[in-house]
């Protein structure tokens, strides 16, 4: 690239970016710096006394049963949530792709979840499902199937999927659109043309064409399902019944303000720092991937 | 097309039919519930049709004095959740456009580093530094305020990142001629690259409206005072499931008004939301 045209100017530049620096040397850098120096302490909850321990907090948090169920969960939930989310959004999208009539029209119901809080999504649902008043919890009763999610782990966890997935659908639909409108047509002809149905059409034209898309999606939906789904979790199930689905960014919440576990929240917040740079960097390496595919 | 036969098309509005039942039918259902008495509401199952409760339930919940949601009215959560929604987009919007500008058109010493501080931020959302952020909301008094709720989620390098790929975009005539035309840095801002960035500024309001409305951990951290809460946070209040006083239809009423707002912005705004969120997120 040339080299770009600017202006001269010396001070402005450092007023421009004053503002953004500020916040986040103030509510970035700072807390993260605090998160770390956080994690090699031990204090007792009142915070009068603080001792360096170094990485035993690490240890003590690795080795805690609760957190590897907590990292089992979060495993479970981000990856079925992932699933059935971009599932349903895929099949809806080619479904989209191939009516003439009416996409707009399909286009503007099926973006409404995208504005839904993912508490109220959670709500919703729990209101739908719950054991004393909802309607299918009812029906379920009805059919002679034992159904508590208040009570029941497994149950707890299928609603918060669900509701964390229903959420996620519009976005996913939305992407994958695109990511269809982008396919040559003339590929997929020349496919029905030799005789390929379309069955076999989708799987191999399709669906290997969609790739990039359902990978960036995949990390996409992941993160979502790591970090955005504390309000669903916090307001349908609490982490609970037991610790059924207490999730990652749960645990950090629960310790950290709840149980006032100073150290090791802030040993599990460190943790989960670097799971996200990770999951950044994958999403980066994709990125330059995705420019050899045009 | 070739080899799309009319069945297929039948088969796929009918698939997209039942795929908008499913999507639409959790917030249909709330709505439902929010027409019927209480009585309706707790005797399952409840009808698929809306009840005649429509006006009673919702003046009671939008005029029926205050206290409804501990000692606060409906209208002082959508205030909060409209100040908060509003504070993110916009003043995201403002300080990142600054220094997106700051960073393409100006050469200036630790110009890389200030970019490189900024973009790594991406790796941190505020859910997995909450506890020490906190602690910055204590020491600087920030409990309680809009300023706490707002100012901490309006620093992130998302949107600065968006506007620093498109100002690359334009071309270095364009600032040439504008110099040569006499256009200092403000003018060149104010009549060229404003008006320039506006489809892009639609689309990100529209996202970060979204973002800043759907808030629920940092709300939930940052406010005691009961009318210092957002919508959302009222609305997990109200609830209790195991409480026999919930005032359900209320509750149901409270979360189509929670509801409607951001989707009525997603809705009318949807264009540039879509191309947006499209284009801006790869």
């Amino acid at each position: 690239m040339s080299p770009r045209v600017t202006f001269p100017n010396k001070l402005l530049p450092y007023l421009l970016v004053a503002p953004q620096l500020a916040i986040t040397l103030v509510f970035f850098y700072w807390p993260a710096s605090q998160a770390i120096y956080q994690s090699t302490l031990r204090e007792d909850p009142f915070g009068l006394d603080s001792a360096f321990v170094g990485i035993d907090n690490f240890r003590r948090v690795l080795a805690d049963p609760n957190y590897v169920n907590s990292i089992q969960v979060t495993v479970i939930f981000s990856i079925a949530t992932a699933v059935l989310a971009m599932a349903v959004a895929m099949f809806l999208a080619v479904m989209a792709d191939k009516v003439v009539r009416g996409k707009g029209f399909y286009r503007t119901l099926m973006i409404w979840p995208y504005a839904v809080a993912p508490a109220i999504a959670g709500m919703l649902w729990l209101f739908m499902f719950n054991p004393s008043m909802g309607t299918f919890a009812y029906m379920l009763r009805s059919a002679g199937i034992y159904w508590d999610p208040l009570l029941n782990g497994p149950q707890a966890m299928f609603l918060v999927i669900v509701a964390a997935a229903w959420k996620q659908i519009s976005y996913n639909f939305l992407f994958f659109v695109a990511g269809l409108q982008a396919i040559p047509k003339t590929l997929v002809e020349a496919a029905a043309i030799d005789g390929a149905g379309e069955t076999k059409r989708f799987w191999t034209i399709i669906f290997p064409l969609l790739a990039p898309t359902t990978f960036f999606l995949l990390v996409i939906n992941t993160t979502y399902a790591f970090f955005d789904t504390f309000g669903i979790i916090h307001a349908v199930t609490g982490g609970g019944p037991g610790k059924a689905t207490e999730t990652l960014v749960y645990k950090v919440y629960n310790d950290g303000f709840v149980n006032l576990i100073l150290g090791e929240s802030a040993a599990q917040s460190v943790i989960l720092m670097v799971i996200v740079i990770a999951l950044t960097a994958i999403q980066f390496r994709y990125v330059e991937k995705k420019v050899h595919y045009g | 097309m070739i080899g799309q036969s009319r069945i297929s098309r039948i088969i796929a509005h009918l698939a997209l039919i039942l795929g908008i039942l499913i999507v639409a039918f959790p917030i249909y259902y709330t709505f439902v519930a929010s027409t019927h008495s209480l009585q309706t509401i707790l005797r399952p199952p409840l009808p698929l049709l809306p009840g005649k409760e429509f006006f009673a339930n919702y003046y009671q919940a939008l005029f029926g004095g205050i206290g409804q949601i501990g000692g606060v009215n409906v209208w002082t959560l959508l205030l909060n959740s409209t100040i908060v929604a509003l504070g993110i987009a916009v003043g995201k919007i403002v300080i990142s456009i600054l220094s997106a500008y700051a960073i393409v058109f100006f050469r200036f010493p630790g110009r890389m580093v200030f970019f490189w501080l900024i973009f790594i931020t991406l790796m941190l959302p505020v859910e997995v530094r909450i506890l020490p952020t906190y602690k910055v909301m204590v020491d600087l008094n920030l409990i309680d305020t809009y300023t706490g709720l707002i100012v901490p989620l309006i620093a992130s390098a998302t949107a600065t990142l968006l506007f620093r790929q498109f100002f690359l975009t334009i071309p270095g005539e364009l600032v040439e001629a504008a110099r040569v035309d006499g256009a200092g840095p403000w003018r060149f801002f104010k009549d060229i690259l404003l008006p320039l960035s506006a489809t892009n500024i639609a689309a990100l309001f529209v996202i970060l409206f979204i973002y800043g409305w759907t808030q629920y951990l940092w709300p939930l951290l940052v406010t005691n005072r009961n009318d210092m809460n957002t919508i959302v946070i009222g609305l997990r209040k109200m609830i209790s499931f195991a409480d026999a006083d919930t005032q359900w239809h209320l509750v149901m009423v409270t979360c189509i008004l929670a509801i409607v707002p951001p989707v009525l912005v997603v809705v009318f705004m949807q264009r540039w939301f879509v191309r947006g969120l499209v284009e801006t997120e790869k």
